[in-house]
C-alpha cells in the first residue's frame, strides 16, 4: 500500500528550547525499507529530532512527511498510527508486567483484557517466530535480561504495527553477541520491508549495518552518506568537525611493583545475594587493567568496595601495603590520603552536586586539603583560582567556575572530575565509565590523561561496557560474569569475540587457561 | 460457654461494621496510589464527606440524596488534590494534609453556620438514613442451633453500604486485574513513561483514578453520619483515614489482602471496645490503648521490613514530568 519511495522525509525542521537550538532547518530522507544510522556528538540533536518523529515534542516549524503523507503529531498516539515505533534507549517497560501485558499495554482491544490477550499471543508468536524475536511472552520483565527486554521493546513496536522502526543507542547495554543477534534481526525486518532508523555514536555498527548514514553537528544536518562510499574516519570527522584519532597509541612499558592487590574478595549485600564472589587480581604501577563484562555484573561493587564505600565481606584487598578486610574498613577520605583517586561510574550521583559551582565540585572529597583551607573556613579565592587552572589544563568548557555544575555538558562534567582527581597525582586511580555520554572529542583527551597517568608509573583500573575502550586502554583486561571473574587476558591477545564469550561465561575454568597460554 | 461463643459473634458482627468505611477508604487509596498518587487526604474527603451527607440527608430527607452530596464532596476534594499534584504537580502530601486540614475546619463552621448545635447535625431520624435490613430467611435459620445465630447475628442486621463494602472488593479485584482500565491503572503507577510512549495520557488516566477514589471515600463518609450513626459529630473520622492508608500498606496494594487488613484492623478496634474496662485477674484492667495503637504498630514493623516486604506502586509519589 505503501509504494512512496521514502519512508520519511523531513524538512527544514526548527526546535529551540529558550534561545538554543537543538534542531536547526534539519533535513532529512530515509528510503523505504533501507536501514539508516544517524550518528552525532551528545547534544547534536538527534534525539530531539527523534522525539519530534515520535510526537513526544512539537516542532516549531517544519514538516513531517510519513510514506509519503504530510503529517503533523501531537503526541505519541497518532505517530504510532502512521506507523512508527521506537526503541528507546531506556526501556520504557513496567517491571512487574509480563512481557504480553507490557506489549498490549496502550492497544489492549477492548475494555476486557481476555479478548486482547488471546489474539495478541498469537500474533506475538508469529511475529516471534517470523523476525527470531524469542522470548517468553509471560515471563515477568524484571526476570528478563537486557537483551530480551530489548526485544520486547521491538516486538512492542511491531505489534503497533510498527513499518518503521526508531532505535536509540540500542546496543550500549548488550554484549557483542546481543548485538549480533540485534543485527540479524534487522536483516529480517529489513527483508521484509520494515524501515529501520538507528540512532548511535558507534561508527563501527554505522559502517556495518546500515545503508545510509546522517551526521547531525551542534543542531544541524552536516552530512548525508551512501554506507558504502564512505569510512569511518571520514565520519568520525564530519561528527567532531576536525580531524580525530580514533586509535589511541601507547607505548609498551615495563610494570613495576605490585599496588593493589585483591585476594579472594566477596561482597554480598543486604539481601545476602553475592555481589562479588572470590575474586582475585593485582595492579602493578605502570599498568592499566581493564574490567569488562556486561553491566550489572559486579563492576560497580567493584569500585565502590575498592573505594572504601561498601565493605568487604571477606577476602582481602592491599592497597599500597595497607590491609582492607571485613574487620579492616578503610574509609575514602583516608584512601584518598594514602594516594588512591575514584572517577565514580555515575558522575551526576556519585561524582558531583548538580546545583553546586564547578569550583565547589573540584574539590568534593578534597575539602580538607589544607592547601585551600585557612584555619578555619575555606579559602574560596583559592578554590576559585585553583579551579580555573584545572579547567584551563583539561580543557573544560566554559572555563568559568561560577556556573553551575549542572549546566556543563556531560563531557565537560567528566572532564572536571577527571580533573579533580588527577590533580593530586595519585598513586592508583579508579575509573569507571570514564566517556559513557562523552563525545569523541572529550573521549580522545581522557584517554590520553588515563595514558599519560600510566606512563608515569600510576597504577589504573578501568571499568567500562565499552569493549573498544578497554581493549584500546588498557594492557590487561579481567572479564566479570555474575560477580566472578570469568576470564583474564592480556589486551593484545583479546578481540571483541573472545571478550564477549568470556562476558557470557562460555569458556569454562580449564579453556580459559588454555586460551591464556594460546 | 454459650455467653462466650456469642460474645464472640458479637466482636465479629462488630468488626464488620467498623471495618466496612476502612474497606471503602483503603479501595479508594488503592485506585490513587497504583495510579502513582500518593492519597493521605483520605481522612480528609471521608469527613468532608460524612458531613455534607448528614447535611443534605437533614435538608432533603433522604438518605439516597445525602449519599450522592457526600460523593459529590469526596470527589470534589479528589479533583482539588489531583488539579494540584497532576496539572501543577504539586507536592502529594502537602496538598493531601491541606485537604485534611480544610475539611476538618471546614466541616466544623459551616455546621455551626448551618444548624447551631455546636458543629453538629441534627439527629437524623430513621427515614433520613439507612437502616438495617434483615436477610431473608433469618426466621428459617433461627431455629438451627449455632448456624441460625452466627446468621443472625452476622450476617443479617447490616444497612445497605455494609454488604456494598463486602461486594465491591472482588468486583474492584476483576477491574484492577481484568480490564483494559485496570492494567492502565497498574502501568501508570510502575512506569508512567511507558505509558505515555503507548500513546495513552498519564495524566487523564490520573485524574480517572481519583474520581473513582473520591466516590469510594464518600461513600466511606457517608456511611459514618447516615448509615453507622445518625448524624455528624466533629472529627467523627478520628483517624480512621490513616488507619486505612495503613492497611492499604500492610495489604500491600493488592484488593484482597487490603481487605484482610482492613478487617484485622477492624477486629482490634471491636477488641479493643469490648474489653474497655475488663480487668483481668493479677494483671490489671487490660490497656485497651496498646490495642488501638496495633494497626500502627503492625504497620511500621510492615514496612521495616519484618512481615515479608511491602514494595509501593514504583511511581507513587513522583510528579509526571515529560522529559526529553
Amino acid at each position: 500500500m505503501e509504494e512512496s519511495k521514502y519512508a520519511i522525509e523531513l524538512v527544514d525542521i526548527d526546535k529551540r528550547f529558550g534561545p538554543v537550538y537543538a534542531n536547526n532547518k534539519v533535513c532529512l530522507k530515509v528510503e523505504t525499507g533501507s536501514v539508516h544510522g544517524i550518528i552525532g556528538e551528545n547534544g547534536a540533536g538527534k534525539s530531539t529530532l527523534m522525539s519530534i518523529l515520535y510526537g513526544f515534542y512539537k516542532a516549531d516549524s517544519g514538516n513531517i512527511k510519513v510514506f509519503g503523507n504530510k503529517l503533523q503529531f501531537n503526541d505519541s498516539h497518532q505517530a504510532i498510527k502512521s506507523g512508527i515505533g521506537m526503541v528507546h534507549q531506556h526501556f520504557m517497560l513496567v517491571d512487574n508486567f509480563t512481557v504480553i501485558e507490557n506489549v498490549i499495554l496502550g492497544s489492549e482491544g477492548g475494555s476486557l483484557l481476555h479478548e486482547g490477550l488471546k489474539s495478541a499471543r498469537d500474533e506475538l508468536t508469529r511475529l516471534g517466530k517470523e523476525y527470531g524475536l524469542k522470548v517468553d511472552l509471560d515471563a515477568t520483565i524484571e526476570s528478563l535480561s537486557v537483551g530480551s527486554q530489548q526485544r520486547v521493546e521491538i516486538l512492542k513496536a511491531l505489534y503497533k504495527g510498527a513499518k518503521i522502526l526508531i532505535l536509540d543507542e540500542p546496543t550500549g547495554v548488550l554484549t557483542p553477541q546481543e548485538t549480533q543477534d540485534l543485527f540479524r534481526i534487522f536483516t529480517a525486518l529489513k527483508k521484509e520491508g520494515v524501515t529501520i532508523i538507528l540512532i548511535t555514536h558507534k561508527l563501527h555498527e554505522i559502517i556495518s549495518i546500515t545503508d545510509n548514514v546522517s551526521v547531525m553537528r551542534g543542531g544541524k544536518m552536516v552530512a548525508h552518506r551512501q554506507t558504502s562510499k564512505t569510512n569511518r574516519e571520514d565520519l568520525a570527522e564530519l561528527m567532531v568537525g576536525r580531524k580525530v584519532l580514533l586509535q589511541v597509541s601507547k607505548d609498551e612499558k615495563i610494570r613495576g611493583e605490585v599496588l593493589l592487590k585483591v585476594s579472594n574478595l566477596s561482597v554480598r549485600d543486604s539481601n545476602n545475594i553475592d555481589r562479588l564472589n572470590d575474586i582475585s587480581f593485582e595492579i602493578h604501577a605502570g599498568e592499566i587493567v581493564g574490567i569488562a563484562g556486561v553491566s550489572g555484573n559486579g563492576q560497580s561493587t567493584l569500585l565502590k568496595v575498592l573505594s572504601g564505600i561498601t565493605p568487604v565481606s571477606s577476602g582481602t584487598i592491599e592497597i599500597l601495603g595497607h590491609k582492607m578486610d571485613a574487620d579492616n574498613l578503610i574509609y575514602p577520605d583516608q584512601l584518598r590520603e594514602l594516594g588512591l583517586a575514584h572517577v565514580p561510574e555515575d558522575r551526576q550521583r556519585m561524582g558531583l552536586i548538580g546545583n553546586f559551582t564547578a569550583s565547589e565540585t573540584s574539590i568534593i572529597g578534597y575539602h580538607n586539603d589544607k592547601r585551600i583551607n585557612d584555619k578555619l573556613i575555606l579559602n574560596n579565592s583559592k578554590v576559585r583560582e585553583n579551579c580555573k587552572n584545572l579547567m584551563s589544563d583539561f580543557d573544560v568548557r566554559p572555563g568559568n567556575p561560577d556556573l553551575r555544575s549542572d549546566n556543563f555538558s556531560g563531557g565537560n562534567q567528566q572532564k572536571l572530575i577527571v580533573a579533580r582527581e588527577f590533580e593530586r597525582d595519585p598513586k592508583i586511580l579508579l575509573i569507571g565509565q570514564p566517556t559513557r555520554g562523552v563525545d569523541i572529542g572529550a573521549i580522545e583527551f581522557i584517554h590520553k590523561r588515563i595514558i599519560a597517568l600510566r606512563d608515569s608509573g600510576r597504577a589504573v583500573l578501568l571499568v567500562s561496557v565499552e569493549l573498544e575502550e578497554i581493549m584500546s586502554i588498557s594492557d590487561r583486561i579481567v572479564v566479570l560474569c555474575d560477580g566472578q571473574v570469568s576470564g583474564r587476558i592480556d589486551s593484545k591477545d583479546a578481540d571483541e569475540k573472545t571478550l564477549g564469550m568470556m562476558m557470557a561465561n562460555v569458556f569454562s575454568k580449564e579453556d580459559n587457561l588454555e586460551a591464556l597460554s594460546g | 460457654m454459650n455467653d462466650f461463643f456469642l460474645t464472640i459473634i458479637l466482636t465479629l458482627d462488630a468488626t464488620i461494621r467498623v471495618s466496612t468505611p476502612l474497606i471503602l477508604a483503603s479501595m479508594a487509596g488503592l485506585f490513587s496510589e497504583r495510579s502513582g498518587v500518593v492519597d493521605i487526604g483520605l481522612e480528609g474527603k471521608m469527613l468532608a464527606s460524612a458531613f455534607i451527607a448528614a447535611s443534605a440527608a437533614t435538608v432533603f430527607g433522604s438518605p439516597w440524596i445525602g449519599l450522592l452530596a457526600g460523593i459529590l464532596a469526596s470527589c470534589s476534594l479528589s479533583m482539588l488534590h489531583g488539579f494540584a499534584t497532576i496539572t501543577h504537580r504539586g507536592d502529594q502530601i502537602v496538598s493531601g494534609v491541606a485537604i485534611n486540614i480544610f475539611a476538618a475546619g471546614m466541616s466544623i463552621i459551616l455546621g455551626l453556620a448551618w444548624f447551631q448545635q455546636g458543629g453538629l447535625t441534627p439527629t437524623l431520624t430513621s427515614d433520613q438514613r439507612f437502616l438495617s435490613l434483615s436477610l431473608p430467611g433469618v426466621d428459617l435459620f433461627n431455629n438451627i442451633p449455632v448456624i441460625g445465630t452466627i446468621y443472625r447475628e452476622l450476617f443479617s442486621g447490616h444497612n445497605l453500604i455494609v454488604y456494598l463494602a463486602f461486594l465491591i472488593v472482588p468486583f474492584i479485584w476483576w477491574v484492577v486485574y481484568r480490564t483494559r482500565f485496570g492494567l492502565q491503572l497498574r502501568a501508570v503507577g510502575e512506569n508512567p513513561k511507558a505509558v505515555d510512549t503507548a500513546g495513552l495520557s498519564v495524566n487523564m488516566l490520573r485524574y480517572k483514578a481519583l474520581l473513582v477514589g473520591g466516590l469510594l471515600c464518600g461513600i466511606a463518609g457517608a456511611y459514618l453520619s447516615i448509615a453507622h450513626n445518625a448524624q455528624f459529630t466533629r472529627d467523627m473520622t478520628a483517624g480512621q483515614g490513616f488507619i486505612a492508608l495503613a492497611a492499604l500498606i500492610f495489604g500491600k496494594w493488592k484488593p484482597y489482602t487490603v481487605l484482610s487488613a482492613c478487617l484485622l484492623f477492624g477486629f482490634l478496634d471491636a477488641l479493643a471496645v469490648r474489653l474497655q474496662g475488663v480487668v483481668i485477674p493479677g494483671f490489671g484492667e487490660i490497656p485497651v490503648q496498646l490495642i488501638e495503637a496495633t494497626p500502627y504498630l503492625l504497620t511500621v514493623i510492615l514496612l521495616a521490613g519484618f512481615i515479608g516486604r511491602a514494595i509501593p506502586p514504583k511511581s507513587v509519589g513522583q510528579p509526571y514530568i515529560k522529559e526529553r
